[in-house]
Order: C-alpha cells, then structure tokens, then sequence
C-alpha cells in the first residue's frame, strides 16, 4: 500500500497524522514543488512584520517527516496523475505510484487581469517565498499599494507598515473585511487600521499598474483617483489549485468535490483543504472555504479513511480568528445572514472597540462575531457546530462572559462530560 | 488515550481511551476558586500562593476557571481531547497531543497568538496569557500524581478519574 499525498499545507500535515493513527507500516511519499517543511501559512505575515523569524514558521519539528515515515520529495512539482495507472509524475520526469491520493495542492491567489501587473512590484501573499521577497524588498519600498480588503490584503498590509512602509489598501466593496466580518466589526478593525497610519480606499479598484520605464510608479483607480506608490500587493484572495486534476475524469466544480469522507468520485482518490468544495455545514451547499482549521481538519480525516478508518466529515463552518493592533476578533459561521429570517443580536460598545454579535435561526445559534472580548469563542463554535438549541439563553449569549453557567443544566452537563 | 485496539466485529481500529481527567460535580461546588489558586500556585516558580499572585504582573491566568452564576458554580477544565480542536487548527504546531500520555500540551516559545485555539475550543478552557502575545492551557500538571485544582478542593467538587 502505497500512499502518496500532493501538496504540504494544513491539509497534507493533516492526512499524515491521519494516516499514522492506525498504519504505522506503509509508505507515504509527500510532494510539495515548495523546497520547506509544511510552515504555518498565516504566520507569513508575521515573518514579514519581524514578529517571528524564518525558524519559527515552521508547523512540526525537523524530524516530523522521518519519525512518521513520509519520504518528502520538496521543491518538485506534480505536473500530472494517470488516474488507471495510478502514477504522479513530477516535473523532473519521476513517476511516484500510489493506491491512495491525496490531492491537497491548496489554493492559489486570485490575479485580476489589471493591466501592469506583469514584471517586477508586483507581489502576491500567500507563501513564504512571497513574504521572503517583500521582506527583502521592504527596505526600498517607498510606498505600497495592497490591492485588497480581506484578511490576506490586510495582514499584508500590516506587516509592511510595521516595517514603516506607508500602506494604502484598496477594497472594492464598501466596507474592509467583508466576507468574514459584518460591518460593525470591519468598521472597528477600519478605524483602528486608520489610527496606525494605514490608508483605506474603499468602494474602488485597480484599474492600471502604472510602470515608468518598467518600474512601478503608482496606480490608477477606477474612480480615476491616482495613487503613487512604488510596490504592489495583489491580495484580492485565493481561488482552488486544481490544474493537476484538469482533464482528469476526477469531479470538480469551482474547487474538488468530495464525498463526506473526503473521497472524491474515483476510489481511492481524496481532496483536502483549500483546493476542495466542501459542503457549508451552516447553509448546506457547496462552498470554498479556503480557511487553515477545515484544511486541517479536512486532510486529517482524509488521512484517517486513507488509511481504512471510516471518519465523516461534517461539513465546514467558517471561522476566522484575528487580531489587528491590539483588537482582537472572532468570526464563526454566518457573520452576515443572507435574509429576514435570521435573527440577529448585538451588544457591546463599538466606540470602545468591543461588539458581539450572535446571528440565530430556529433557536440555533448559527453565527457569532466578537470583537475586543474573544475568550470562550469556543463555547459558541461548539453551539454552532453541535446546533444546541439556544432558544432558553439567547439573550445571556450576548454577555462578554458568556459561558456554560447560563445555559440549561441538561444542556451544560451534556456538554461537559463529553469527550470529543 | 494514545493506544488503539482493532474492534473485533468490524475489524476498524479504535480509539481506546484511558485516560484520567478532571471532571466537576456542580451539586457541591461551593464556588471558593481554591482550584483557581492551586493551579496559578503550582504553575509558579516560587510555589507561594502570596507571591503568585502578587509578585507578578500581571496576576497569572489559571488554567481552569470557575463558572459562576447565582448560587451555581463549577470549574471547567481541559478535557485533553481525543481529537482535539486546539491542535487541529494550531496554525504555529504550538499545541500537541502527547500520543503516550493523551495530555494536550501548549508550548509556549511556538505560540504565535493567534487565537485560533481560543475560537475553537468548546470548553472555553484555553485562555490569553496576560500581557504577553500566547495563550496558557491545563497540562495535568506534568508530574504530579493528582493535578493540583483537584488535590486543593475542599468539598470534592473535582474528581480525576478514567470515565
């Protein structure tokens, strides 16, 4: 039995703790054309402020490939996989055998065709090569552009204006942060940006990378606006890896499709992370969630059933945990409800940068945004996730202490004695 | 925990868990947050309750806390989960399950501050260290035959026990 895992993220670290829960003899051959060990990717913003250094991005210790018997092949591309001979084959022209695949391959950033963007000062944020060339950048970096509102264009933009480089951020929506967050919480994290020195645009894009004599001088914004800067972050969001699996009878939508045990429709093939479409636990469709727990979470499952365990995954429920300045914030589930039949509850003091929100459906909790106060976030993602009914303590959930001596005493018992 | 076993019948390996944890019993909890006290105690360098508590600022975190409302209360502690959350989505690989004892350990030098494990506990039992950009977590008390909260309860509200 031979087991082979393309991609090195979350996902991939994930399937091989899976898969060594129970098979501690067989092969498993992990390829990556990044030339690392699996780092924790969100750190990279942290790496580029100077927060933490290279050594410490690093997500298991050195020996974590040799003591779970992985055979790394990194900094080698999978470029193709014979699905009837069950072969990989990477860009070097070796053809790795499997019985069980993994497809982690991760997600890529979305590049909006904006004229300009080819050459050099333009950067995406997604790896450590990226964040590696914008930290060796940063020192000449006179002023910078970050194309993007979300929580990668932000955090970019947080680490390059911790290096002192001035920063003007760009969102084409009205607001920051507007997938994960509503608009009470984006606004909170907005004014605190702000008050650092961060500019904000919103309401407007990137129409032109302007370029003098091939140097990046600057943009222009639809609104006509002008922009000087002399560095550009592309930062818009991540879209599923999926070309290796282009052209192959494995099923696909906007990203991998899988079944609940993380098998996608040829046997013996599985997905994981951020290049799959998993089911939205909350809203019970299709959605990309591309967020490191569900890659985790995801690619340990996958792992587990590889390996002949039979473990559901139960769907994903977005959750974002992120702290800007001083600010910290949670979003979990449905932080911005799609119509009137969701009941929806805030308290707090926006003014003082504290907000809780507590999104309800059919007395189940199914969204939660905190701002300022997070601690105990867990106690509502377990809510949401074990959909409990919250009918007899809605109003005690928008107390910033909020725990299990408010809730009914059947509910807090079962609750406690559980070992998950 | 950290032991598996074939299931007979299905031939699937099994979790198999045994392994102690702290459990509270809230009918006899008389809320004084002894264990509170024992835990910052044991978790100090000079082991003296006065200078626990007052000789650092700010005042250390325990690593269980006592939920109070009313005439109820109890302690919530680390359950050292079987599948974890807080390891899961430990984006810095600072949280581990240790696969011999089953304790969930926090390594504190990893700890980017991110507070994912704080989004995704259900117990709400990992908690921000004070002051500093990490958070702090139950570790059993490594060590000790009885964890320390258990050992200081007056009234027995807190048992360690393989259920």
């Amino acid at each position: 039995m031979n087991y082979v895992i393309i991609g090195n993220g979350a996902a991939a670290v994930g399937a091989v703790e899976g898969i060594r829960r129970t098979d501690k003899e067989n092969p498993v051959t992990l390829v990556s054309h990044e030339p690392y060990r699996a780092y924790g990717r969100p750190l990279i913003s942290n790496l580029l402020s100077g927060k933490i250094k290279e050594a410490d991005i690093y997500l298991r210790a050195e020996n974590f490939y040799e003591v779970r018997g992985v055979r790394p092949l990194l900094g080698k591309r999978a470029t193709g996989i014979d699905l009837e001979k069950k072969r990989v084959f990477l860009e070097d022209g070796e053809a790795v055998a499997f019985d069980r695949l993994l497809i982690a391959t991760g997600g890529i950033p979305f590049v909006p065709p904006i004229k300009g963007k080819d050459g050099s000062g333009v950067y995406t944020f997604t790896t450590l090569d990226d964040a590696n060339k914008l930290a060796a950048r940063v020192d000449k970096m006179k002023k910078a552009v970050v194309v993007g509102g979300g929580l990668i264009g932000l955090k970019a933009a947080e680490g390059l204006n911790d290096r002192g480089v001035k920063v003007t951020v760009v969102e084409l929506a009205d607001r920051i942060l507007s997938s994960a967050f509503d608009r009470q919480a984006g606004d909170i994290i907005e004014r605190r940006l702000r008050e650092v020195g961060l500019e904000i645009i919103l309401n407007d894009s990137v129409a032109e990378i302007v370029r003098v004599r091939g140097r990046v001088k600057g943009v222009i914004l639809k609104s006509g606006e002008r922009v000087e800067s002399s560095d550009v972050v592309l930062a818009i969001g991540v879209v599923p890896n999926k070309a290796i699996v282009e052209g192959t009878r494995i099923i696909t939508n906007r990203g991998v499709l899988t079944d609940e045990y993380m098998e996608t429709n040829v046997p013996g093939v599985y997905a994981a992370g951020d290049v799959v479409e998993p089911t939205d636990l909350l809203l019970g469709q299709r959605r990309v969630t591309p967020i490191w727990p569900n890659a985790y979470i995801q690619g340990r499952c996958a792992g587990m059933n590889m390996a002949g365990e039979r473990k559901s995954y139960g769907g994903s429920i977005p959750m974002n945990s992120i702290e800007f300045y001083g600010v910290p914030t949670v979003s979990i589930g449905v932080s911005n409800p799609p119509d009137a039949s969701y009941e929806v509850r805030t308290s707090g003091d926006p003014a003082e940068n504290v907000y809780r929100k507590m999104v309800i459906k059919d007395d189940r909790l199914v969204g939660a945004v905190l701002v300022g106060r997070i601690e105990k976030a867990g106690v509502l993602t377990g809510l949401i996730a074990d959909r409990v009914d919250v009918g007899a303590f809605k109003d005690e959930l928008l107390e910033g202490d909020f725990g299990f001596v408010r809730m009914p005493v059947e509910t807090r018992k079962r609750i406690l004695a559980a070992v998950r | 925990m950290g032991l598996l076993a074939r299931d007979l019948n299905s031939g699937m390996w099994i979790g198999f868990d045994s392994m102690k944890r702290v459990y509270a019993k809230e009918e006899v909890c008389i809320g004084c947050r002894l264990c509170e006290v024992a835990c910052v105690v044991e978790h100090s360098v000079s082991k003296n309750p006065v200078k626990a508590f007052k000789g650092i600022k700010p005042r250390p975190v325990p690593r269980n806390y006592v939920d109070e409302g009313g005439p109820l209360s109890f302690s919530v502690n680390c359950r050292h989960c079987d599948e974890p959350l807080c390891v899961a989505v430990c984006i810095a690989g600072a949280m581990t399950k240790d696969e011999a004892s089953g304790v969930v350990k926090h390594n504190a030098e990893k700890c980017a501050g991110c507070w994912s494990c704080i989004m995704a506990c259900p117990y709400g039992v990992v908690r921000v260290e004070q002051g500093k950009n990490r958070v702090v977590k139950c570790d059993l008390c490594d060590g000790r035959d009885t964890p320390a909260c258990v050992q200081a309860c007056p009234n027995r509200a807190l048992v360690f026990e393989d259920r």
